[in-house]
């Protein structure tokens, strides 16, 4: 089945691709074509519908509506065999080794016909040398750092033979170098094999040096396809922060409806000397246990009133950030200084004492606490109130149940109904109402809207301005550019761990900050 | 925030009241299964087995005085399922409980036999030194788990291989444990007795004799639903064991709350260890197997009662009552071996029930979690 590939030949053809989950449309009549020989770039903000998109390819996920044509011949893939047998092979996002074994048993898994441990790791020796991917066969995964794990899911991926490569955001955990030289393979292979490569990413730079045709997709739509010898980086910021392409003008982004308190103060009185910080988060740097950096220096402050929006691309330092300002997580170096005072990071409950409250992003892993009712979630920061000598006072912890469910609008039957009979939007309600309720000095919010309805979005948007316009400072960390804009009065961009640039409104220049979260530190935009 | 419809309440499957129902059918099968099951086998080896269900009850609660013996045999079991309870709500699986209350029942042995004194005093001192050692056995496993990550699950395993190497060594050793009386009874290598006034009182209703622990673990029942439900040291345990990284930020240190939660477990089975042999179990002596399966037992109860404290009370009972009427079983000529299959279909009975509970809320988190992400 494998003819000589003619070049430029189009060998995927997707026409209409949609898939939708619930009410949100992921991918929304989706046109793409891969070819031969060549590597195309799909570029977008997280949540654009370029993972999707991937998945549909690769049988992982069954379009709605849409055809999917290879080699001009309409076909089904219904699951990742079936596209398997078409040739197609797949580079996940998150790396999908068992870290117990070896490289060659993690490549033995997926290979069907008979068990030959020697074949498996020559066919392995024989991929690294082609294409210089180096790896020990006998290696166990669990000692390799991230950019080997990446080689051997590449390896994986190569040893099926595959003539579609589909890549979803490979270079996510990769140094420059390690990208450099994975672009280098699929160069190639692309070259010499006619591989059809599709290099998911949102990082401009590298969409720009790797690929030879673009398409950059936003909120499920494809908003521009180019050539990548015609394009520029500031052409693909503003396609891919959402602005139709042909509106040439992006340079303010005023939002008329998203003023804060401390915006309008500024306005007033723009001589004012800014307040001293409640916030200082000076220098911090944190690894990772697989030594991977997570904050790297990092500093930022935040004054009273001060709504700080911290935008970037999803994962780039913003969990970190949230969990040391829980006190989840222990600073290797810098400090967090609350009111003035030093924080200890990593100590149980030292951050709530100071009076940090978070309203984390997975609000299952650190938010909330399903188990639990909703009475017993509202009373965890007020617990002192909630007891006398030690018992607890059921009247009181009650009342403020009562009180905060109407206050904070949480459709509950009962306050001690468990929280994990609500729904979604409910619960995060909870959260919001337990992280404001606690009178904080300083409120971290790490992607507080995610996953709600448009309503709850605008209640959650609401109790940040009153925060905000009640004297408490807070750090909003997002990545949708049209929370931060709407919100934030300042606008500071996370790229790898550190800060990479900051904005101030009025005049938020969006082709900058597109720039920023795509990893380019450009002071001069193009007109 | 006018406009948006969103449903107050996730729709579960099945109501409160269908729910409870079929839970009752379940056990209803389950126990009907393994008594036929239990049936076939003593018809099977030659025995009647119509009176196989009546020898159970007589051995368990009719015959005279059985119920308070098998009070007796329940008042340790709910000892340790209680600290199995604790340990489970603060997140920690302590399943070494046979090892501290062989551990336990040292320090009341070596307290009773060894140390002078009045004998409510020793015997107080007993109960408490036991409960301190049983906690600092268990303690062990806090300190693997909390220095070094070992799993307390496998610690608290291991140590109860320990701590039968322990006895075996108390007891074999002159200047710990063994007996040294040349007028014993029994050629066996054990400990000495427990003095008359070291044991605890016996109660006695209607001519039902069992020893004033079972009132003590009654007690210990309530005290500790009460803490959990009601205090702000049961909360953080809750807290910790329900949402470990919302503890944290609450300030519930993990390793110390985490510690207590073991240690409390540990001791109660340690209380327990020295009220079995305060309570004349093995002739208030300790043996090899002193223990008799009572801390693997408490495990099973509490799995049973779904970690609620006060609902260990009802299930002790009937596991204690399986154990008596086992015995009784055993009596009527029933092949000892048989008799153990029997006990052991039962228990198996018991724990069918919870496990397809358990499975089945799984399956509903899952199918709740899994809405796919945009």
């Amino acid at each position: 089945m494998t003819t000589a590939p003619r070049l430029d030949q189009p060998v995927v053809e997707l026409l209409g691709m949609t898939k939708r989950f619930g009410n949100v449309v992921a991918c929304d009549g989706v046109d793409l074509e891969l070819r031969a020989g060549e590597i195309h770039g799909v570029l977008g903000e997280n949540g654009a519908g370029k993972s999707t998109l991937m998945r549909l390819i690769f049988g992982l996920a069954l379009p709605d509506s849409g055809a999917v044509r290879i080699d001009g011949i309409p076909c089904h893939i219904g699951d990742p065999v079936g596209a398997a047998e078409k040739g197609i092979g797949m580079v996940h996002q998150h790396y999908s080794l068992v870290d117990a074994l070896t490289v060659w048993e993690n490549v033995a898994l997926g290979e069907t016909g008979p068990f030959d441990p020697d074949s498996t790791k020559s066919r392995i020796r024989d991929i690294s040398e082609r294409y210089g991917l180096d790896v020990d066969p006998d290696a166990p995964v669990r000692d390799l750092s991230s950019g080997i794990r990446q080689r051997v899911e590449i390896i994986k991926c190569l040893s099926h033979e595959p003539r579609i490569i589909l890549l979803d955001e490979p270079t996510s955990a990769l140094t420059p170098a390690e990208s450099e030289q994975l672009f280098e393979v699929l160069r190639e292979g692309a070259r010499t094999e006619g591989w059809a490569v599709a290099l998911v990413s949102h990082k401009l730079d590298e969409i720009l040096r790797a690929t030879d045709r673009i398409t950059v997709m936003h909120h499920g739509r494809v908003t521009h396809r180019t050539a990548t010898a015609a394009s520029d980086v500031p052409a693909l910021a503003r396609a891919m922060v959402g602005r139709p392409v042909p509106l040439l003008a992006v340079t303010a982004a005023g939002d008329p409806d998203g003023r804060s308190p401390a915006a309008d103060r500024m306005e007033e009185d723009p001589c004012a000397v800014p307040d001293p910080p409640v916030l200082r988060i000076a220098q911090a740097c944190v690894k990772a246990e697989d030594g991977s950096v997570l904050l790297d220096s990092l500093s930022i402050d935040v004054r009273e009133g001060e709504i700080v929006g911290v935008a970037g691309v999803e994962g780039n330092g913003q969990t970190a950030v949230s969990d040391v300002m829980a006190g989840l997580l222990r600073l290797d170096q810098g400090v967090v200084t609350v009111g003035g005072e030093p924080v200890p990071t990593g100590q149980a409950g030292a951050m709530a004492a100071a009076g940090v409250a978070v309203i984390p992003a997975d609000r299952h892993r650190s938010g909330c606490v399903l188990g639990m009712t909703v009475a017993e979630n509202l009373m965890i920061p007020i617990l002192d109130r909630m007891q006398r000598r030690g018992l607890l006072r059921r009247e009181a912890i009650r009342a403020n149940a009562l009180e905060l469910i109407r206050e904070y609008g949480i459709r509950t039957p009962d306050p001690d109904t468990p929280l994990d009979r609500l729904s979604g939007g409910n619960q995060q309600r909870v959260v919001v109402a337990r992280a404001l309720s606690a009178s904080p000095k300083v409120v971290v919010a790490h992607q507080p809207t995610r996953g709600l309805d448009v309503g709850a979005i605008e209640y959650v948007a609401d109790r940040l301005r009153h925060a905000a316009g009640e004297g408490i400072g807070i750090l909003l960390l997002s990545t949708d550019l049209r929370e931060i804009i709407s919100l934030a009065d300042r606008v500071a961009v996370i790229h790898r761990g550190a800060i990479s640039g900051e904005l101030t409104r009025p005049g938020l220049d969006m082709q900058r900050l597109g720039l920023l979260m795509g990893g380019k530190d450009v002071t001069e935009a193009p007109p | 925030m006018p406009g948006t419809v969103e449903p107050p309440v996730q729709t579960q499957s099945g109501s409160g009241i269908g729910r409870r129902s079929e839970t009752a059918l379940i056990y209803l099968l389950s126990l009907g299964g393994a008594l036929v099951l239990s049936a076939a086998l003593v018809a099977a080896t030659g025995q009647s087995w119509t009176g196989m269900l009546g020898a159970l009850l007589d051995g368990a609660f009719l015959a005279p005085g059985r119920w308070g013996n098998t009070l007796a045999h329940a008042a340790p079991m709910l000892l340790v399922a209680l600290g199995m309870v604790i340990g489970v709500k603060a997140g920690f699986f302590n399943i070494g409980q046979e090892g501290q209350l062989l551990i336990g029942a040292v320090a009341m042995a070596l307290v009773g036999t060894r140390l002078p004194g009045p004998g409510p005093l020793l015997l107080v001192g007993g109960l408490v030194l036991a409960a301190v050692t049983g906690g600092a056995y268990a303690g062990l496993a806090a300190l693997m788990r909390f220095r070094r990550g070992v799993p307390e699950v496998i610690s608290t395993l291991l140590l109860v291989f320990v701590a039968f190497q322990v006895v075996g060594f108390a007891i074999t050793t002159d200047w710990f444990l063994r007996d040294l009386d040349p007028n014993r009874p029994s050629q066996a290598v054990t400990s000495a007795s427990l003095p008359a006034s070291v044991r605890l009182p016996v109660v006695t209703v209607f001519g039902n004799e069992f020893h004033a622990g079972f009132l003590v673990a009654l007690a210990g029942a309530g005290a500790v639903a009460f803490l959990l439900a009601r205090t702000v040291p049961g909360f953080k345990l809750r807290l910790l064991g329900a949402g470990p990284n919302v503890a944290q930020q609450a300030g519930v240190a993990v390793a110390r709350a985490g510690s207590a939660a073991l240690f409390a477990s540990g001791a109660l089975a340690g209380f327990a260890g020295a009220m079995m042999m305060a309570g004349g179990a093995s002739s208030a002596r300790l043996t090899a197997g002193f223990s008799n399966e009572i801390g693997w037992q408490g495990l099973l109860v509490a799995l049973v009662a779904r970690s609620r404290p006060l609902l260990c009370v009802p299930v002790a009972i009937v596991f204690a009552a399986l154990r008596t009427g086992a015995g009784f079983l055993a009596a009527t000529g029933v092949d000892r071996k048989v008799v153990d299959v029997i006990q052991a279909l039962l228990v198996l009975a018991l724990l069918i029930p919870p496990a397809v509970q358990f499975l089945r809320e799984q399956r509903g988190t899952v199918t709740t979690a899994g809405v796919g992400e945009a």
